[in-house]
């Protein structure tokens, strides 16, 4: 195996004259790509992967309930009856059989709108990648919760967006706090483009708006002028199987309502939509093309045959069951092991449980020695743009099995008190940059492959 | 030998992972440009039986951080009888632990900065403000805190300032159990990349580090664009013999084999201090030992090729 050690024909002495940034494009890059920046707190998810660890981080669907031999036999039945439209360029805006289902679905949250409103999208993530597109130039404030969605705020930091958070409390979001941050951009003379809002099941904090608060805040931005952005990926995963109205069931000028069926149905294949205002729509599907010509042919077939073929809400309902057995596991494993000081909200529906640690400590700081105990979680600076969430954790229930769960929150409540007693011994848990930096929210938190 | 097979080896447990995956990626590319058969491997409880069902001629550890680093997987490896690439686990153990890298490298006549190891329970016990203040007077400021064990910066903090003491140690804490504190030394940043691919061990040019922010940490290493290379470091002849002098001296004295990479500052009156080594140096797009492989004129397929040779040496003897 002797090898010879030839030159490579381009030995860098002349280096020396000008240092190498190692990126010939430096000086190309447009000024919002200034906060894609290598994390060591996004580097340590890589170990999430192994098996050795629970990871309570991702928030990836539980498909393992859903049974892929009647999803092969779908797939099978699609492309024998409309393999040439699947395997074909499609509409921009979506095939109409399916978005006419589309309309059947979220019918049961009380939207009623024309299959025409309806603008299918490569997951929900696209349409609110297009939404902030056409509504929002660098340099515009919106409004969204405190905490709120890491790749929601991806997407307004890509667009240089302001994000002017708005407190939440165990009802969702807090319409006086809403009330001030309008008087106060106000004051600024500035305008919101939009609320952005998870009224049920909140992703990252758990909670959901009841209906009087609902009519509250869109009455509130009604007065205002403001659009509201209503996300809803988990409005069928309700534990007590009750679907709450959305925003968008009463007022449908003045919300733009986006739905997925990543978690009903599977992540995997990448179909979402939104239904806006027919004005609203028309851009959206220009945008849409713009960006990706149509949605996948392919994807949209699938979930159509399978929403004609197959007993889809009984497949929501088992989806439901798995994801309440997990919910309880993680809340009565939080009630046995967590030290005193620590709080959590208690969802009851959705994939995640928001937890307040104890006074003086930085969930990002002790990322770390989570992962050393070989559990991971999202540090809830993930989910703000302003830095704040150094004391909050964001757990995901929807993966892991129960005794995985319990196992994960047992490590966890071992890394709190390690953690408390350095603490003790410091006085301090804020540190450096590096852990302690906020960085960037999409930084801070897992990619989308993460469990 | 039943194969003429590589197993790269990388990933693992440690906080390093991400890198070490990445490494691990681009060694094997580089390997089979050499037209060399390779297999890429994580660290976990397939891997013995795998190699010891079908075992490769060499593996290639590109494992960065604990087990990868500490000696452990080229114990293991000894123990199934199959060459790898690089030191052997004594030299690994010892190079890991920076302290005891620091002292045998002292030991042989190289200036390493002045500092204290101190575990969290020396704080628990003694009360943290007390021994803050004697590590102050002691080293002064500005010092460096990091954890004894790991790479890439993690965990690692420059301290200016006595109110910034308390917070760089919950960082390292959050990393290990035992902090390294040294004294921050002004200078040039050279890191000085050692390999003996047939001929003995030779430095290949030194890379000089110029971060945007001024500390090498995790954003500035591996973020393409916020550090600047010189290469080879924009120093005297003198100052090039002296660094590559330095970098063969700890590859000696601390019985290192196949492949090394010091890291140095030098300060500016020519001396050169020595930080720590490392026994699996990072291979990425924006890692340092291929930055002087290139500016060495050499290729770097050729290059792991020929450590792949010399690893299935019989006449070179681990330690």
């Amino acid at each position: 195996m002797s090898t010879p050690i030839p030159a490579s024909g381009d030995p860098s002495g002349s280096m020396a004259a000008h240092g190498s940034r190692l990126d010939p494009h430096l000086a190309r890059y447009a000024a919002r790509t200034h906060g894609m920046t290598a994390s060591e707190i996004r580097a340590l998810f890589s170990v999430a992967s192994r098996p050795e660890v629970v990871s309570l981080a991702g928030g990836m669907p539980n498909i393992a309930a859903l049974p892929m031999d009647v999803v092969a036999a779908t797939v099978a039945e699609m492309l024998s009856k409309r393999g040439h439209v699947a395997l074909q360029y499609g509409s921009g805006q979506g095939d109409p059989i399916l978005r006419e289902q589309i309309c059947e679905i979220v019918g049961l949250q009380g939207v009623h709108p024309h299959p025409d409103d309806v603008v299918v999208t490569v997951g929900s993530q696209m349409a609110l990648d297009l939404v902030t597109r056409i509504f929002c130039d660098p340099g515009d404030v919106i409004l969204a919760e405190a905490p709120s969605y890491v790749g929601a705020l991806g997407v307004f930091r890509a667009y240089q967006v302001d994000v002017e958070h708005v407190a939440m409390d165990e009802h969702g979001l807090m319409p006086e706090a809403l009330r001030e941050a309008l008087a106060m951009l106000a004051k600024q003379g500035r305008a919101p483009k939009f609320l952005y809002t998870i009224p049920s099941f909140h992703n990252p904090a758990g909670v959901s708006q009841p209906a009087e608060r609902r009519a509250e805040i869109l009455q509130i931005c009604q007065n205002a002028g403001v659009l509201v952005i209503e996300d809803d990926p988990y409005g069928l995963l309700g534990f007590d199987g009750q679907i709450p109205q959305a925003m968008r069931a009463q007022d449908a000028d003045g919300v733009i309502y986006l739905g997925s069926f990543s978690k009903t149905f599977a992540a995997g294949i990448r179909v979402g939509w939104a239904v806006a205002p027919h004005g609203v729509r028309e851009k959206l599907t220009l945008a849409a093309e713009a960006a990706v010509l149509c949605p996948p042919a392919y994807s949209q077939l699938t979930i159509s045959t399978y929403l004609s073929t197959q007993p889809w809400m009984d497949q929501v309902k088992a989806f439901r069951e798995v994801y309440r057995e997990r919910r309880d596991a993680t809340l009565e494993s939080l009630e046995q092991h967590m030290p005193e000081g620590t709080s959590w909200t208690k969802p009851d529906g959705g994939f995640y449980v928001w937890l307040t640690l104890p006074p003086g400590m930085d969930a990002t700081a002790m990322l770390p020695r989570a992962i050393t105990a070989r559990v991971a979680y999202v540090p809830g600076t993930a989910f703000y743009m302003n830095g704040e969430g150094r004391r909050s954790i964001r757990l995901s229930y929807c993966f892991p099995e129960p005794d995985r769960i319990r196992e994960g929150v047992r490590r966890l409540a071992g890394v709190l008190e390690e953690e408390l007693e350095l603490i003790a011994t410091f006085g301090t848990a804020i540190g450096a940059p590096g852990t302690h930096g906020a960085g960037a929210p999409e930084t801070t938190a897992p990619g989308p492959e993460v469990m | 030998m039943s194969s003429q097979r590589i197993v790269v080896l990388a990933g693992g447990l440690s906080h390093e992972r991400d890198v070490s995956v990445r490494s691990g990626r681009r060694v094997a590319e580089a390997l089979r440009t050499q037209g060399l058969e390779v297999e890429e491997r994580d660290m976990d409880a397939a891997l013995l039986p795998a190699l010891e069902a079908d075992p490769p001629a060499c593996v290639f550890p590109v494992l960065h951080g604990a087990a990868g680093e500490d000696g452990a997987i080229r114990d293991v490896l000894d123990m199934v009888g199959i060459p790898y690439v690089g030191s052997g686990p004594t030299p690994c153990r010892v190079s890991y632990d920076k302290p005891v890298a620091k002292a045998i490298i002292d030991a042989g006549g190289i200036a390493t900065p002045e500092g204290v190891v101190l575990p969290h329970a020396s704080f628990r016990e003694l009360g943290a403000a007390a021994v803050l203040a004697a590590v102050e007077n002691s080293l002064g400021l500005p010092v460096i805190v990091k954890p004894t064990k790991g790479g890439s910066s993690l965990g690692a903090t420059i301290v200016r300032t006595s109110a910034e003491l308390p917070g760089a140690m919950v960082t390292c804490f959050s990393y290990g159990d035992t902090a390294l504190i040294e004294r921050y030394i002004e200078g040039i940043e050279v890191a000085v990349s050692v390999i003996d691919i047939g001929e003995g061990p030779f430095a290949l040019p030194a890379v000089e580090i110029v971060p945007d922010g001024g500390f090498y940490d995790y954003t500035a290493r591996y973020t393409a664009g916020m550090t600047e290379f010189f290469t080879p470091a924009r120093l005297t002849a003198e100052a090039s013999a002296a660094v590559a002098g330095v970098a063969l001296r700890a590859h000696d004295v601390l019985g290192l084999r196949g492949i090394s990479r010091s890291d140095l500052i030098v300060e500016e009156d020519g001396t050169v201090q020595f930080l720590e080594v490392n026994v699996s140096p990072g291979m990425t797009e924006t890692s340092l030992l291929p930055q002087s492989v290139a500016a060495a004129g050499l290729d770097l397929g050729a290059v792991c090729a020929a450590l792949v040779d010399v690893a299935l040496d019989p006449e070179v003897d681990v330690i």
